[in-house]
């Protein structure tokens, strides 16, 4: 077996690729919200950036306290500096990020607890719009009638991007993926009973419709936002020093 | 009024503004990000012809306002919902004393609501009564997201709003519009979280709660509650510019929301000046929902109607000229409600 070593610079990237927004339920990456990346000797600098100076600073905290978290995997990459920009909260959560103070340290007063409920009630709205988008295909590519969407097992649901997306958002709030497990379930993954399941995937789409429309949203006003200072190009700047310099 | 096709519609804009943004008016950093987010939101969401210059942006006074609504715009009548931010603008945001001066010399074409905040506690509860009275409010406009010195938003069921709230029934102010924004104390909830409108809105059935961008990034949590609530409403603001950007996306939302709240409870803004009037107006009676969104019956042109502007003038009663009226229901709780809210509440 060849094991393909991949950059720094890719690992990087694909440590920050596992952050997602909870709102928009994409990863950052996707989004354009890594507005560069910098490697040198001593570490790495990533620098966020959202689509407006308002965007709600408990999203804005979680999905830079998550890069910090998820580039701590990322072996012999150094010291790790997250900073978001241009945000009205970005002194606070910066100094926050660097003394690692938590949610609680960083906001202070403003913050009673965790984002832990926040971040579940996300997760469940991404699920919600998950199993909307299965079934609703299914009911259109296949003969299955709306009243016997109830008895449709995960094992039933065709593969592909959907299904996969699905099991993801199962698994990220304790729901059981194994394809005996029946696809319409609610929160805590108990089976939506026959009668209620129109109205269920009635509501199931309006969740996935306001999830979509957010990001089409946010996505708007990033490129509009930053259109002039870096081209309209949303991609992210990467750099590493450390690797020239060592090349050299 | 909007003429098109034969049909004659009556507009009332159900939330504009005349605010100072210029730098002279910033009080600190906060101003200038607040501003430059509206510009973002005015120049992403319009139609390249009719995108302002920065400057006129942050300023445009009563002349360009009046021009824009009532000689270009088609709006029969408007009704000024000013947003505070006292802690961003030295002078505040909304100019309150102009817009309520105008409204004044312009009865018939202005309504002037006022805004207040209920972490001013007693004080701000005896400035309420004094302006009621010399405004004539009928409504107020509420922004949740207010900063007030350490804090960053309230609660519309916090205690102090709740007596706010009560004493607006005492006063007669009836309509409640509620501006949801990103901070709220703790930031541990979701602040576009409209749970706090569902519970005063079962508590004080004689107040209209009319929820601004139909509770845009919420739209699934605004349609649910106003499915529970006779006296919810929902306002266009900001979503009627996908109308131009994302129409499918907008087809989507007002499928969503005849379905759930229904063509009674549905009120036209442009949210001037984030966006003018007169392309909205005439992208609207033009709108169709697209064939291929079967799960959408075709938008009519009475719903057209009740939403461009007869709905929210049941909430104000405005004279609307005879030849202009439908049969509407809005402001009258006991209305045949929406397929959605039939269903949700059974289910």
């Amino acid at each position: 077996m060849t094991v393909l070593a991949m950059s720094l610079e890719a690992e990087v990237m694909a440590a920050l690729a596992t952050v997602i927004d909870p709102e928009l339920d994409e990863p950052i990456t996707d989004l354009g919200f890594v507005r560069s990346v910098h490697i040198d000797d001593v570490g790495v600098s990533v620098h966020l950036r959202l689509p407006t100076s308002f965007c709600s600073p408990n999203f804005a905290y979680l999905m830079a306290s998550d890069a910090q978290d998820a580039l701590r995997f990322v072996e012999g990459v150094g010291r790790i500096k997250v900073l978001l920009d241009d945000h009205h909260d970005s002194d606070k959560i910066n100094s926050g990020l660097a003394a690692e103070a938590g949610y609680v340290g960083t906001f202070g007063q403003e913050a009673d607890d965790s984002l832990d409920e926040l971040r579940l009630t996300f997760q469940r709205k991404a699920h919600t719009a998950a199993m909307e988008r299965c079934v609703a295909a299914v009911l259109k590519d296949t003969d299955l009638a709306v009243e016997d969407a109830h008895r449709l097992l995960l094992g039933h649901l065709p593969g592909g991007g959907h299904k996969d997306a699905l099991l993801r958002r199962r698994a990220d709030i304790g729901l059981g993926i194994g394809p005996e497990e029946p696809v319409l379930v609610d929160e805590t993954g108990a089976p939506i009973p026959a009668e209620a399941v129109p109205m269920r995937l009635r509501f199931a789409k309006a969740v996935r419709i306001s999830i979509e429309g957010n990001s089409h949203f946010c996505r708007g006003l990033l490129a509009t936002r930053y259109s002039d200072s870096e081209a309209g190009d949303m991609s992210t700047r990467i750099t590493n020093t450390r690797f020239a310099r060592r090349a050299s | 009024m909007y003429e098109k096709a034969g049909e004659k519609y009556y507009v009332v804009d159900s939330h504009v503004a005349l605010w100072d943004a210029r730098e002279s008016n910033l009080k600190n950093v906060h101003g200038k990000q607040f501003i430059d987010c509206f510009y973002d939101y005015h120049k992403n969401l319009s139609p390249e012809e009719v995108v302002w210059d920065y400057d006129t942006y942050t300023y445009y006074g009563s002349d360009r306002f009046m021009k824009d609504l009532f000689e270009d715009g088609y709006v029969d009548h408007a009704i000024f919902q000013p947003a505070l931010l006292m802690d961003f603008y030295k002078n505040g945001f909304g100019q309150t004393e102009e817009a309520f001066g105008l409204a004044k010399s312009n009865p018939d074409l202005l309504t002037y609501n006022h805004a207040y905040d209920p972490r001013h506690e007693e004080a701000g509860l005896e400035q309420l009564r004094r302006d009621a009275e010399r405004m004539s409010l009928k409504g107020v406009k509420l922004y949740t997201a207010e900063w007030y010195g350490d804090s960053r938003g309230y609660k519309l069921d916090d205690k102090w709003s709740r007596r706010y709230l009560e004493e607006c029934i005492e006063l007669g102010i009836k309509n409640i519009h509620v501006h949801k924004g990103p901070t709220i104390r703790p930031l541990d909830r979701d602040a576009f979280d409209v749970a706090d409108v569902d519970h005063v809105a079962t508590d004080y059935l004689d107040l209209n709660f009319i929820v601004e961008h139909v509770g845009l990034p919420r739209l699934e949590d605004f349609c649910w509650i106003a499915t529970q609530e006779s006296n919810v409403y929902g306002g266009l603001a900001v979503a009627m510019p996908f109308i131009h950007t994302r129409p499918r996306y907008f087809a989507q939302i007002i499928g969503e929301l005849l379905y759930w709240i229904g063509e009674d409870k549905i009120l036209f803004s442009s949210d001037y000046a984030l966006w003018t009037p007169k392309w909205l107006i005439e992208r609207f009676v033009d709108f169709q929902i697209p064939a291929d969104l079967t799960e959408y019956a075709p938008i009519t042109t009475d719903q057209k109607k009740k939403i461009l502007g007869l709905n929210a003038a049941a909430l104000y009663d405005l004279d609307v000229p005879n030849e202009l009226r439908l049969p509407t229901d809005a402001g009258d709780a006991d209305v045949e409600v929406a397929a959605g809210a039939k269903e949700a509440v059974l289910s």
